[in-house]
């Protein structure tokens, strides 16, 4: 039976580590196995080829022996004995049976039993085709039933959230989802009740297992019993097809299986990515194809005649965007287009329409970042740090908004470290968070203070003792000890509240990285692919391969022909000149600044200005509808490529299905326009692409089209090249639920390298010495204290951050996502309230020099006094339209509303 | 010297009326015991203990001394007294906190200094509601006497105690389980490894957990010595017992007897302790450790009361329980409550016990009730079997286990034992479409 149970092509085998002195042999089934001290036996014996079955175990879990499905003989003092295989630890010398026949009845008994009151519904249950429990039955189980009584039952499915059901009769009791609720996510909804063969999973009364994450337990329940409601009775798993991509809903970069059946996205699954995702995945892009997959999707061009926009061709379409912008550009000169968006582009499109813009049209106003980000050259600069350096730091410094909510799988490494192994988290925050629990310290203070935190927090004479920033002295004292002599400081920098500006943060990074020399920066950026759009060259004042303009100029003149002659303005800088005629022009990449810009009236006024709008996108929103000429773009899963995570990590998109109608891949339209604008950019094939990236991008040196479909690039590539390796961690994945529909196509990996020369390099490196890659900038942001005025006694100051669930354009066309988007309010520390005459639940008017409207209050001792928090953008509105952009901090007054519904 | 002369060590209050309170226990050498044994070291005490050979009361029969001896150092260590006794007809700690609760609490003490515990626990079955309210009273007037708390009697020796109820399962008798159940978690036995508490206990701290009689001795054996103890008995099973008697017998009850020198037989039908059978029945099987333990039948009667010479014959000594069924009671009957049991409290936590308790149960109802297949006696071995791998009649000692805990194991017995005694009355049950004796 050896290797025969659960037959997979798929390539479990990572480069195996080197010896080590903790190395130990045991003898199974009378082979020698080479394993590492305090493994698992189970573990060992399956990188030794030897498989054996198992429900409860999972090896990115804690193991609990609960099933007895892995039972072994394993000998110990009193000769041979029956023990789990999951949780006995391999010992030298140790002698284990796999075969024998009294394993064999033993785990054919567990089979029995496990079957006994299992419904055997496999026609009608989701996973049927893909079960453990079927599969397992196969190869280790009994052949016919021997039961005759009644079976359990249970009232089947009962809905336990929004998006999972629980089907307790097909349930195993495994505790696979309970303990993944509590042990991974931290959210401890769902337990065991009652006892013996009444236990049964379930929720506690009145709370739902209301997890970002509850999508995993889904994935890996060994039965049928957890379904989710976007999957349910949608598809056999011997329909499907699959291929292996990152999901681009958030910047983390999750490894992911895209499963389709006739043409149609049926499923996302977690690919155990060890330095990414490590299997695990949140709700939001678990579930977020059914966008995809919409019916509201751009399947052709339009173009606006007489005020509407109406279908045209792609030649019609691109002669009226080339036209427009040539237009302009001719009459008010190349820094008259502006390109904004880009971060939801593949990397090869990003390069694509970075060089249409500098090198083609020859403006420099792009920009990826929706005004809701961080300078651009302050994140290519700062020394970058991967996930596990993060987790494995000394200490970690967190700078940026809630990870729970913005960035999930971040959040779940990181929570993982700190509870695992106790990494201390300093917390630099204006309210409490989802990681606020798990942080060494809290500190929580003034919006557009950062900065004053963080000299506090590593004045050298540790004198400060007094609050800063509303920050209580003994927290700060307490996390000064904490950093007190420590190597290894990760910094997560992002935007923390979208009510304050980037200038905050950016000089709170600075002064980090300069009391931290040896500190590297985890970006805490949310849009799927920012990175590899920064990297590309989408923003100001940069090109390819996170090189300055200035620095770059030379070497990419001679690649390019031509580079913008002076920096670009960002997208609080687009919008401002758009309003104002500056900018004449406008493309949108997949941008929709209406819902994304932080200052939302400024951005309509902007759109407004705009002559001229060529909108490249997925879906009509708030911002394209304005266009002149719409360009429907594919999306993720509609087309091959790659994509860069927040560590700068590089790794595929696969293509799974056809786009609607003729969306094209945003490279190809960057060509094509560019053919319509008179030049040739010289790409055909994303391969082209790729080379021209590797030649020319210094950063990206070496990442080649053959290196990307090596073995060692499953986890993809960090670049640049040489900066982290990732770990070997064989078998850290679990086959049960790893995409269990037979082989998942590895993009690349299992291509044919090319012939040498088959391809031809259409761009050749140009001669002489490249660019060198940004550096910090000197410290210039640090200095003088640019810390706002206090607010005044009536009014609160601002904190704006997103929800998971929130009015993006992804959530509002995946029907099981949209209704889990709260509902907007603010909230406000009980004090204030009290103070301000207002109750928890009373609907106020909140008015700021935006304008004002109505919203229920609440209140939260997680927001301090003098502050409160307000969703950035939530469907029912949210706080952009409160904030002015041009202000470094928002304050709001809140009143009672008499008599207003 | 008869069996019945040997002295009494846990009982000997019994006798009164007013056992339970401080006043008769001070006056009949009340906390002597711990008062000698604080002018010993704690090694002094635990050899007394050693010497005396006292195993464990609970069931397992693991040796005291060595329980002790395996203690982990460490700043920390917890003392956990099991009374969660619940073992269907198993009443002996019941009485033994109910009518002497002071002299568990200064035999858990004793025990306290010896291991030099830094906090005990006193884990009473919560359903002894008279049992719980005056072992709460002895642990209080042990704070006023000095005996227990800040510097026991002037020792300079301190260790605080309190008392914790059940919640209502049998499985928090595993002692991995009660730890679990004491940590304020779900009474689920714990995996092995680690395989002793002693080194990985409550809280993952060092940790003794003992049961009621066994610290119930204590006094008796600081005393008196642990030799005196030891000369009681046999060495492989010293001292004294206390056999709850249960079933067909005149005089069921709680009886003190030395261990291995009498036998079923004089435990049965000696005039001073069961009384016999009624008159005019037959004895037809003895359950002789417990309902986990493997029957006997009449003609192991004069098997003697020995932990060795019990596991010699395939079964164990086990709680303490002896049960008698005489010719009146329905064999298949009798394996189907004890398996009913078994279902009821089965914990769920590991497959074969979750499912195969409920199954065992549903297939003996069923034959109960006259709906049996002759196929059922081979399924209901064979799931055996699979929770007790190679379990056999006659019946060997000591069980395998493919389940986490020993109730897997506990299911067997009864099955195995009246299929193999009591094949024919299966057959009649099944033949006849009902049960003979309804």
């Amino acid at each position: 039976m050896a290797g025969a149970p659960l037959t997979d092509t798929r390539d479990y085998q990572r480069p195996e580590a080197a010896p080590d002195a903790d190395a130990v042999t045991i003898n199974v089934d009378g082979r020698p196995v080479q394993a590492r001290k305090g493994e698992l036996l189970i573990a060992a014996a399956e990188r030794a080829g030897t498989y054996i079955p198992r429900f409860c175990y999972h090896p990115r879990m804690k193991p609990v022996g609960m099933c007895r499905m892995c039972l072994v003989e394993v000998k110990g003092p009193r000769g041979f004995a029956l023990q789990p295989a999951c949780f006995v630890p391999v010992e030298e010398g140790q002698e284990v049976l796999t075969q024998s026949d009294k394993v064999r009845k033993a785990q054919d008994g567990v089979l029995e039993f496990l079957l006994v009151n299992h419904p055997l519904d496999c026609p009608v249950c989701d996973k049927g085709g893909e079960c453990p429990l079927q599969d397992q039955t196969i190869s280790f189980g009994p052949g016919e039933s021997r039961f005759l009584e009644e079976k359990r039952h249970f009232e089947k499915p009962i809905a336990i959230s929004e998006l999972v059901y629980l089907d307790r009769e097909r349930c195993i009791q495994c505790s696979r989802c309970t303990r993944f609720a509590d042990e991974l996510a931290g959210d401890p909804l769902i337990d065991f009740i009652g006892r013996g063969d009444q236990l049964e999973v379930n929720t506690y009364p009145d709370a739902p297992f209301a997890s970002y994450f509850s999508g995993n337990t889904v994935q890996i329940c060994p039965v049928g019993a957890l379904t989710a409601s976007p999957y349910r009775f949608r598809a056999r798993p011997w329909d499907l097809e699959q291929v292996e991509s990152t999901c681009t809903t958030c910047a983390v970069g999750c490894v992911v299986s895209v499963q389709s059946s006739a043409n149609r996205i049926t499923r996302y699954l977690g690919i155990d990515s060890d330095p990414v995702n490590q299997s695990w995945m949140c709700d939001r892009g678990r579930f977020d194809f059914e966008a995809v997959n919409s019916e509201d999707r751009l399947s052709q061009p339009l173009i606006r005649r007489d005020g509407q926009l109406v279908p045209t061709t792609w030649g019609d379409a691109l002669s009226r965007a080339a036209a427009g912008i040539e237009e302009v550009r001719k009459l008010h000169g190349p820094a008259a287009v502006a390109v904004l968006g880009g971060a939801r582009l593949a990397n090869e499109d990003a390069y694509a329409w970075a060089k249409l813009a500098k090198a083609v049209i020859g403006t420099d106003s792009v920009d990826a970042q929706m005004g809701d980000g961080l300078p651009a050259e302050l994140v290519l600069a700062l020394p970058q740090a991967t996930i596990d350096e993060a987790c494995g730091a000394d200490a970690v410094i967190l700078l940026g908004p809630d990870l729970k909510e913005e960035l999930p799988v971040l959040h779940l490494r990181l929570r993982q470290a700190a509870v695992e192994r106790k990494l201390p988290i300093i917390e630099i925050t204006q309210t409490a968070t989802g990681m606020t629990r798990h942080a060494a310290v809290s500190l929580i203070h003034r919006p557009g203070e950062a900065a004053s935190v963080v000299r506090a927090l590593t004045d050298p004479s540790g004198a400060a003792s007094s609050d800063v920033a509303g920050v209580p002295g003994p927290s700060l004292a307490a996390a000064r000890d904490v950093l007190a002599g420590v190597a290894r400081v990760v910094v997560v920098l992002g935007r923390p509240s979208l009510a304050e500006s980037a200038a905050a943060p950016a000089r709170a990074a600075v002064a980090l990285a300069t009391a931290f020399p040896q500190a590297r920066f985890l970006s805490a950026l949310r849009r799927g692919n920012v990175r590899g759009a920064l990297d590309m060259g989408l923003a100001p004042g940069v090109l390819p391969g996170r090189v300055g303009l200035n620095q770059g100029r030379d070497w990419f003149g001679r690649a390019w022909g031509q580079v913008p002659p002076e920096r670009g303005l960002d997208a609080s800088g687009i919008l401002d000149a758009s309003a104002d005629g500056r900018v004449q022009a406008l493309v949108l990449l997949g941008a929709n600044p209406i819902e994304d810009f932080p200052d939302r009236r400024r951005a309509e006024q902007g759109l407004d200005g705009a002559g001229f709008i060529v909108a490249v996108d997925g879906f009509l929103t708030e911002s394209s509808q304005k266009a002149d000429v719409v360009l429907p773009a594919a999306l993720y899963s509609e087309r091959p490529g790659t994509t860069t995570n927040l560590e700068g990590r590089i790794t595929r998109l696969g293509q799974k299905v056809v786009p609607p109608g003729v969306a094209w891949p945003d490279w190809m339209i960057a060509v094509e326009l560019g053919v319509r604008l008179g030049s040739d950019l010289e790409m055909d094939t994303l391969a082209e692409i790729r080379d021209e990236i590797e030649a020319l991008a210094v950063s990206h040196r070496g990442i080649t089209e053959e290196l990307l479909n090596t073995a060692a690039a499953r986890d993809g590539i960090v670049a640049p090249l040489g900066r982290a390796t990732s770990e070997p961690a064989p078998a850290a994945i679990d086959p049960m639920s790893d995409p269990g529909i037979g082989a998942v196509e590895h993009h690349g990996v299992k291509a044919t390298a090319p012939e040498p020369g088959a391809r031809r390099r259409l761009v050749t490196r140009p001669e002489g010495q490249p660019p060198a890659l940004l550096s910090l900038p000197d410290a210039e942001g640090g200095s003088g204290s640019g810390d706002p005025a206090p607010p005044d006694a009536y009014s609160l100051r601002l904190v704006a951050g997103r929800k998971l669930y929130d009015g993006a354009v992804s959530v509002r066309h995946s029907p099981s996502l949209a209704g889990l988007a709260a509902p907007a309010g603010i909230r406000v520390n009980p004090y204030d309230l009290d103070r301000l005459g207002l109750h928890s639940g009373d609907r106020v008017r909140i008015s700021a020099p935006r304008g004002s409207f109505v919203l229920p209050a609440a209140a939260d001792p997680g927001v301090p006094r003098g502050s409160a928090w307000m969703p950035f953008s939530q469907p029912d509105g949210g706080a952009s339209r409160l904030i002015d952009s041009a202000e470094s901090v928002t304050d709001v007054r809140l009143e009672t509303v008499q008599g207003e519904g | 010297m008869s069996f019945l002369d040997a002295p009494r060590v846990v009982t000997s209050r019994f006798e009164h009326e007013d056992s339970h309170t401080l006043s008769r226990f001070v006056s009949t050498g009340g906390y002597d015991g711990l008062r000698r044994a604080l002018t010993m070291t704690p090694e002094e005490v635990a050899a007394q203990v050693d010497a005396s050979g006292i195993i464990g009361r609970g069931g397992a029969g693991f040796p005291t001394g060595r329980k002790w001896s395996m203690l982990r150092p460490a700043p920390v260590r917890y003392l956990v007294i099991n009374g969660d006794e619940s073992e269907p007809a198993t009443f002996k700690d019941h009485a033994l906190v109910t009518r002497d609760p002071n002299q568990l609490v200064e035999g858990a003490l004793i025990a306290a200094y010896a291991v030099q515990a830094t906090q005990v626990f006193l884990y009473v079955r919560g359903e002894f509601a008279l049992g719980l309210e005056r072992v709460q009273a002895a642990l209080n007037d042990a704070y006023r006497q000095g005996a227990v708390g800040r510097d026991i009697f002037g020792s300079g020796f301190s260790v605080d105690a309190i008392v914790h109820p059940g919640a209502g399962a049998y499985i928090c008798g595993d002692e991995t389980a009660l730890l679990e159940s004491l940590e304020g978690k779900r009474g689920f036995p714990r995996v092995k490894p680690p395989y002793y508490p002693a080194v990985t206990g409550l809280y993952r701290e060092p940790t003794i957990v003992n049961n009621v009689e066994t610290v119930s001795s204590l006094p008796w054996i600081i005393n008196h010595g642990g030799a005196a103890f030891a000369a009681l008995g046999a060495p492989t099973s010293t001292g004294t017992r206390v056999f709850a008697l249960a079933g067909d017998v005149m005089r069921p009850g709680n009886y003190e007897i030395e261990l291995s020198k009498p036998t079923f037989r004089d435990l049965i039908f000696a005039p001073e302790l069961g009384g016999g059978l009624r008159p005019g029945r037959s004895l037809k099987a003895i359950v002789p450790g417990g309902t986990s333990a493997f029957w006997i039948g009449p003609d192991r009667l004069d098997l003697h009361l020995d932990q060795k010479a019990v596991a010699d014959a395939g079964t164990m000594l086990g709680s303490g329980s002896v049960v008698v069924m005489d010719d009146t009671q329905c064999m298949v009957r009798a394996a189907w409550r004890i398996s009913r049991f078994y279902r009821r409290e089965s914990c769920g936590q590991c497959t074969p016990c979750r499912e195969g308790s409920g199954w065992v149960e549903n297939i003996l109802r069923r034959i109960e009730a006259g709906s049996g297949h002759e196929d059922d006696l081979g399924v209901l071995l064979d799931i055996c079997d699979n929770i007790s791998p190679e379990v056999s009649w006659p019946s060997k000692w000591p069980p395998q286990q493919t389940t986490i805990c020993p109730l897997g194991p506990s299911i067997p017995p009864a099955v195995v034992s009246s299929i193999g005694m009591f094949r024919d009355e299966y057959m009649v049950h099944i033949k006849d479409g009902g049960c003979p004796f309804d």
